[in-house]
């Protein structure tokens, strides 16, 4: 009996990740109301259960396990994009024009700062070859950009897993710490949402922790984030590597 | 028909996606840039002339509504996906590099954030 209710789970994996979410948001909510008294909100505290289910795993955090495989699904980038571009209904395209050009700098100087953090962080590292440093700092830009540049300068599999790891770790300081040094950061308006998406870059660290100060705030930052990712993989190889290399001739 | 909402929802991601698509093929890079980034102003546009023309029905939002209330759901079982693991244990460049960048950056949102303060002031 119990076998077959497990065979029921598995094969409707995609449906156990409905009520999983469901669980965990109800447990975390549960915790942030009566125990944490709202000091940390509810979503935060489900971003952080989701990430420590995840060391339970590997490659592919919990999705690993068999039994809930379906959480890759739901979790994924293809329902994680469409959910991204339904939550700019309602988003005010005067709120965007309105930081334009701050949104824009944002983007520019934040690509920038980030690559050059990591560059002079590699170089600590004892990291000589421009294509492995070039590697590691698109990886602190944001993860997607690390196996993009590694492939375009032929880094080997081990650095381009460093530069998604740096880009993993990024998300899960920006998922976790910025809802609650959000007063100290200045995180309050669309406009200061927009800047911070731009600076940070990571997608998903956006957009998590914009859900838990102001769901309201999502689209903002994430519209931002996502032309970031946009931006520095066109950057970092094309453009920051050749004149990394030229550097260091 | 709730469903005419989200499909509208989809031909903007598609719409998004390709060009993001062939950006990345212009500038001969591996994937998509900035394809959803694009598809979201396309849907800001689309809704905004539609709440305009008075197109917009309740029942189209409601479908649209719906994927943005599992928005966070989504994000959670994202996190619940990351490869945590090799993150921690892959070797100090990754953690210090992740960990050094992301606190940079905090102090120059905060930097960029009050020169838009002193902006709207003066």
């Amino acid at each position: 009996m119990i076998h077959a209710v497990y065979e029921m789970f598995l094969k409707n994996g995609f449906v156990l990740s409905f009520m999983l979410v469901g669980i965990m948001m109800f447990i975390t909510q549960f915790i942030s109301d009566k125990i944490l008294k709202n000091k940390i909100p509810g979503v935060a505290l489900a971003i952080a259960l989701g990430l420590i289910l995840a060391s339970f795993g590997g490659k592919a955090g919990i999705a690993d396990i068999p039994l809930f495989s379906g959480m890759a699904l739901l979790g994924g980038s293809m329902l994680r994009d469409f959910a991204i571009v339904s939550t700019a209904f309602g988003a005010s395209m005067q709120e965007i024009k309105k930081a334009g050009w701050v949104g824009v700098v944002s983007l520019f100087v934040g690509v920038f700062f980030n690559f050059t953090v990591g560059v002079i962080i590699a170089n600590m590292f004892g990291y000589t070859d421009p294509g492995d440093i070039a590697t590691l700092a698109s990886g602190t830009c944001t993860f997607i950009v690390g196996p993009i540049t590694g492939n375009a300068v032929g880094a080997s599999s081990e650095i381009i897993t460093l530069s998604i790891a740096a880009g993993v770790i990024k998300v899960l300081i920006v998922s976790v710490v910025t809802p609650l040094i959000k007063n100290l950061v200045g995180i309050k308006t669309k406009t200061s949402a927009m800047v911070f998406g731009g600076v940070m870059g990571t997608v998903s660290g956006v957009s998590a922790a914009m859900a838990s100060i102001n769901p309201k705030l999502v689209p903002y930052g994430a519209l931002t984030a996502t032309f970031y990712t946009g931006i520095a993989a066109i950057l970092c190889p094309s453009v920051f590597y050749p004149i990394l290399k030229w550097l260091m001739l | 028909m709730k469903i005419y909402g989200v499909a509208l929802l989809a031909a903007c991601y598609f719409a998004g996606l390709i060009i993001g698509e062939l950006l990345g093929s212009i500038f001969g890079v591996k994937g998509n840039l900035g394809g959803v980034g694009f598809a979201m102003l396309f849907f800001i546009l689309l809704t905004d002339w539609m709440n305009k023309k008075n197109l917009m029905t309740e029942d189209y939002a409601a479908g649209i509504t719906f994927w943005t209330s599992l928005y966070i759901p989504i994000v959670i079982a994202m996190a619940s996906i990351q490869n945590v693991n090799a993150a921690i244990n892959s070797g100090s460049v990754a953690i210090v590099s992740g960990i050094v960048a992301t606190m940079f950056c905090f102090f120059l949102v905060r930097f960029l954030i009050s020169l838009l303060k002193d902006e709207s002031e003066s």
